[in-house]
């Protein structure tokens, strides 16, 4: 008998276990080849711009910067292409450039509507909700791995980008944020708070307090952790009635989130107890009770209720513009790599202190955006439809510094690494790596981000402060594994190696580079220059030049630049 | 501390700095960079050439990423309930014992000055990590410089190869901070292997093809209605580029190539990448580079720890006696601040898996060069603490000073080494978010200096 099945599984497993492996071949081959989906022509959104409101909000913005401007005796400059624009936008909303594909997509569209559209295309694209999810996740709980166990960022910033997808607004998330309790897993919002849990498990009042005041009302406050304020920056009165930052300030914002904490039974998840606040202020010998107080506009604070939700309850308020100010500054931020007021976490309350009319635009806004349900989407396509946003970054005139602080020109600032890597990326992908690429294109392009960003370097959680590029980043972009495989001859990886085994007229290579790289047609002295360089060339030759070329394109300052 | 530096003032400095960025600048761009290619040799010539007082200090740091047991390492209790399975060996202080796994950097001790008493106030490893590589604890509104980056912030030459650099850099690599990010580390991997990204993805022909004439065409277009003189002014993208060519083509690479040391030298250093990146970090520093890491990660031992700090010290051990050997030997030592630590020890009471776990209240630290005492000990901590302390982590309560004698706080280490590179630690600096911030608010520990 024993014989017998032995003999069975002699004959008959190996043709099973050799067909099993077949098929796993297969249907790898098969995802990887999978044609991913055209893009939807006609996957056109709400109809906000026909709203009569949103339109007289983007023209008072309008007006409010072109008056600064004419008041610096600034010109404004011309507006940009609708390909720059669109570049800016892709930059801006899912952290590349466009791929070939959806350049030509775009150029199918009617010319005064391609902008609308585009933004329109990006803010119902998974890759917009899984971007903006990282860069609020950066500051909303750092870029730490945070304490072990108690903390999952990955599933805190799924939770952000679900939110977003499905068009939470934003003072709702805040609020789930601020004054959820449960566990970090299946109520991945309060990761919030364990992001800061201590040894003892309890949260930390004072990083908490720290990150709400910095990040949900643009108040820089951390320095009152120790002393009042000294130089007079902190102002939560206004010009006429100045009210000066104090300790007490700060460690009663705080005292909100001294219950928050875990029980013996950690994994019930966070729980509100009802330890009191205390903190021994400078020069005072004893540590002293704190009650919950917030430092302006107590009128909006609730009476009743568990500390945490209060507190959410104020930060939220529609009347608390604080609030939206400091959204609207880090969406502004984001568009543009530069926030309105600068830095994007330090806003004073009392706006007229702001000069060059964006104090007046951050209150336009704000208030459009508290108007109508702390609606995301809505403040992107306003930003998007300003202007400022569309103007483009060079004239005819002589730029200055000065233009840029003005939003006379769009302000030139250097792309961070995530969006050079997945510039590269895409630029070598003819279609858009997006959800619907195959998992292993997606997984490789994960993959490789993560290892590019270890090199170049991570801005971390300081994402606006913009400085010159290093020499180990010129070093990477120009010798670095991933530049130099997709600058060889590879037919599967390589946009350079398709477009010369696919594209036989040299012109409309460089054509085609030119948009798969920098989204731009190329200028004739480029032609020349070019054409020059692969003419007589054929074959591997012509190859070998193609991703010459491609090298320079991608090691230039125009694609390491937001222009 | 070197009176002369603070002398010369900070403003002094970046003023030279500026200049010398500007000189080389306008030499690289005029396409004179092999006047810029001194070599290797030339390079040391003239450091040679140099008073001993005026070369000025430079620091390696030997960093032990994870927490290594200061119990296993330089702070043994044997026989005591704490000890573990370890025993203490004489070394050539008197009287001084650390534990029998660091047999030959016992012999070097006379050159180094051990502090058995840092006190952190982190215990999670990448908190940990940034407050010991800057000296402040993590401040969400502020990023700080590394040490390494003030060194190199502090002072300026014409080195073609980077002046910071972290080999085996690992997960948390020393950033400038506010400095910017060109004060960053340099990262390289293990010295046997090629320096990563200097090679040029193509032959010499393509690669003058591709810098030249295909992206001259590009960037002659990007410039046009752009903000005047824009690389000079705002992006330096290709300065930058210039000067990585130059760093591609400078003979003092060479300083990386450890296969220029005869084999008994590099056989001393033990057969490991953290060996053979000591080995690179003295002939980087004697090419005149200001900071060097050196990482050995692998140190936390939650479980098994006799047997993993065993194994790890085992590399550290040939590597650091062999480091401060030839520092001395080659005349190095007087001008190079070494460090070697971690960014916190490990629990006096073992776990029930065998392991210790993290341990900010106590832990060691090893310092040599430059005005540091040689033979010579600071601090101590209990060989036999209350067992009660620990009952529910009774000790994170108590009074530090009640667990270690003659505490030195992170912040007053780098106060200390500051003050003995040279730096004034209390100089003030106006940081990006218009905050004024001393270099280190610790205080300099005057009893581990030479002179004092």
């Amino acid at each position: 008998m024993n014989t017998r099945k032995s003999n069975w599984i002699r004959r008959f497993a190996k043709p099973l276990l050799m067909l099993a492996v077949g098929l796993t071949c297969l249907s790898i081959v098969a995802a990887t080849l999978r044609r991913r989906p055209d893009i939807n022509q006609q996957r056109i959104a709400t109809g906000t711009i026909t709203d009569p409101e949103f339109e007289s909000v983007y023209r008072e913005v309008n007006e409010q910067l072109a008056t600064a401007a004419a008041e610096a005796g600034l010109t404004l400059a011309p507006s940009a292409d609708n390909l720059q624009i669109a570049r800016r936008l892709s930059i801006a909303l899912v952290g590349s450039g466009l791929s070939l594909e959806e350049v030509r997509a775009l150029q199918l569209q009617a010319k005064d509507q391609q902008v609308s559209w585009w933004t329109d295309y990006l803010l119902q694209d998974r890759r917009w909700a899984d971007y903006f999810a990282e860069r609020f996740a950066r500051a909303f709980v750092g870029v730490d791995e945070g304490p072990f166990i108690l903390f999952r960022r990955r599933k805190f910033r799924l939770w952000l980008a679900d939110q977003f997808e499905q068009g939470m607004p934003y003072d709702e998330i805040v609020r789930q944020m601020l004054s959820s309790d449960g566990l970090w897993t299946d109520t991945p919002q309060v990761n919030f708070v364990t992001a800061t849990i201590q040894e003892d498990r309890r949260a930390d009042p004072i990083r908490l307090a720290g990150r709400t005041s910095r990040v949900l009302l643009g108040q820089r406050i951390d320095c009152l952790q120790c002393h009042d304020d000294f130089l007079g920056e902190l102002n939560f009165g206004s010009t006429l009635e100045p009210i000066d930052g104090t300790q007490q300030h700060f460690h009663a914002l705080a005292a909100f989130f001294s219950g928050a904490a875990l029980p013996e039974a950690v994994f019930q998840g966070i729980r509100e107890d009802e330890r009191p606040y205390a903190f021994k202020f400078l020069g005072e010998e004893q540590e002293q009770l704190v009650t919950p107080e917030v430092p302006f506009q107590p009128d909006l604070l609730p009476a009743q209720g568990k500390p945490r939700e209060r507190l959410a309850t104020w930060v939220t308020h529609s009347n608390n513009r604080a609030f939206s100010r400091a959204m609207v500054n880090r969406v502004w931020a984001l568009m543009f790599s530069r926030p309105l007021v600068e830095p994007v976490d330090s806003i004073p309350l009392d706006l007229s202190v702001i000069e060059g009319g964006g104090g007046a635009v951050l209150e336009l806004l704000a208030e459009d955006f508290a108007k109508h349900g702390f609606d995301l989407r809505r403040l992107i396509r306003l930003i998007a439809h300003t202007d400022a946003f569309r103007r483009s970054s060079r004239a005819d005139f002589d730029v200055t510094p000065q233009h840029e602080a003005y939003w006379a020109v769009f302000p030139l600032t250097q792309l961070r690494p995530e969006q050079v890597a997945g510039s590269v990326f895409q630029a070598n992908m003819l279609t858009a790596i997006d959800e619907s690429s195959s998992i292993f294109t997606q997984l490789k392009s994960y993959g490789e981000l993560q290892d590019f960003l270890k090199r170049f370097g991570d801005r971390g959680e300081d994402e606006f402060n913009a400085d010159a590029v290093t020499i180990q980043q010129r070093l990477i972009m120009m010798n670095g594994k991933m530049v130099k495989e997709r600058t060889g001859i590879d037919l599967v990886n390589n946009s350079s190696s398709r477009i010369a085994a696919l594209v036989s007229d040299n012109q409309q290579a460089i054509q085609l580079m030119y948009l798969a790289t920098l989204n731009r047609a190329p200028s004739q002295q480029e032609m020349e220059t070019y054409t020059d360089y692969l003419q007589d060339k054929q074959d591997q030759q012509r190859s070998r030049a193609m991703g010459d070329i491609f090298w320079s394109l991608i090691n230039s300052t125009e694609f390491s630049w937001n222009h | 501390m070197e009176e002369t530096i603070f002398d010369a003032g900070c403003e002094g400095n970046r003023r030279m700095h500026a200049e010398l960025q500007r000189r080389r600048f306008l030499q690289t761009t005029a396409g004179t960079s092999s006047l810029l290619l001194t070599g290797l040799a030339e390079r040391l010539a003239r450091a040679a050439e140099r008073q001993p007082e005026q070369r000025p200090k430079s620091l390696l740091f030997l960093w032990l990423q994870g927490g290594p047991s200061q119990l296993e390492t330089f702070d043994p209790h044997p026989g005591s309930y704490i000890g573990g399975d370890v025993k203490a060996i004489a070394t050539s202080v008197p009287g001084l014992e650390i534990a029998e796994n660091l047999p030959a950097t016992a012999e070097q001790m006379h050159l180094a000055t051990l502090i058995r008493s840092v006190v952190s106030k982190e215990g999670d490893h990448e908190r940990a990590t940034y407050h010991l590589k800057t000296g402040w604890r993590p401040d969400p509104t502020v990023v700080h410089p590394a040490i390494g980056s003030i060194v190199c912030h502090q002072s300026s030459d014409n080195l073609e190869i980077p002046r910071h650099i972290s080999i085996n850099a690992g997960q948390w690599p020393p950033r400038g901070g506010y400095l910017g990010p060109s004060l960053d580390a340099f990262q390289t991997g293990d010295p046997q292997n090629p320096i990563p990204n200097f090679t040029a993805p193509a032959d010499e022909p393509r690669m003058s093809r591709r810098l030249g004439p295909l992206l001259s065409a590009i960037e002659t277009e990007f410039q046009r209605g752009r903000l005047r003189d824009l690389d000079r002014k705002r992006t330096l993208h290709q300065t930058a580029t210039q000067e990585a060519v130059s760093m591609m083509n400078s003979s003092q690479l060479a300083a990386f190539d450890i296969s220029q040391e005869g084999a008994s030298t590099r056989t001393q250093f033990g057969n490991s990448s953290f060996g053979r990146g000591c080995l690179a970090a003295i002939r980087l520093l004697e090419a005149g580079v200001r900071c060097v890491e050196v990482e050995l990660n692998g140190w936390d031992s939650h479980i098994n720890n006799h047997e993993l700090q065993k194994g790890r010290t085992q590399i550290l051990d040939p590597a650091l006696a062999a480091t401060l050997k030839e520092l001395e030997r080659r005349q190095l030592l007087e001008h190079t601040i070494v460090v070697c630590g971690g960014e916190f020890g490990r629990t006096p009471l073992h776990n029930p898996a065998g392991g210790r776990d993290h341990w900010p209240h106590g832990f060691s630290m090893l310092l040599a060069g430059g005005k540091f005492r040689r033979g010579h000990v600071h601090g101590e901590t209990a060989a036999n603490p209350d067992r009660s302390i620990f009952d529910g982590k009774r000790y994170e309560t108590l009074d530090p000073g009640s667990l270690t004698e003659g505490i030195i706080t992170v912040p007053d280490l780098h106060a200390t080494l500051l003050a003995a590179l040279g730096i004034d630690p209390a100089e003030e600096r106006m940081t990006p978010i218009g905050r004024p911030l001393r270099w280190s608010d610790g205080q300099v520990q005057a009893s581990l200096m030479q002179h004092s």
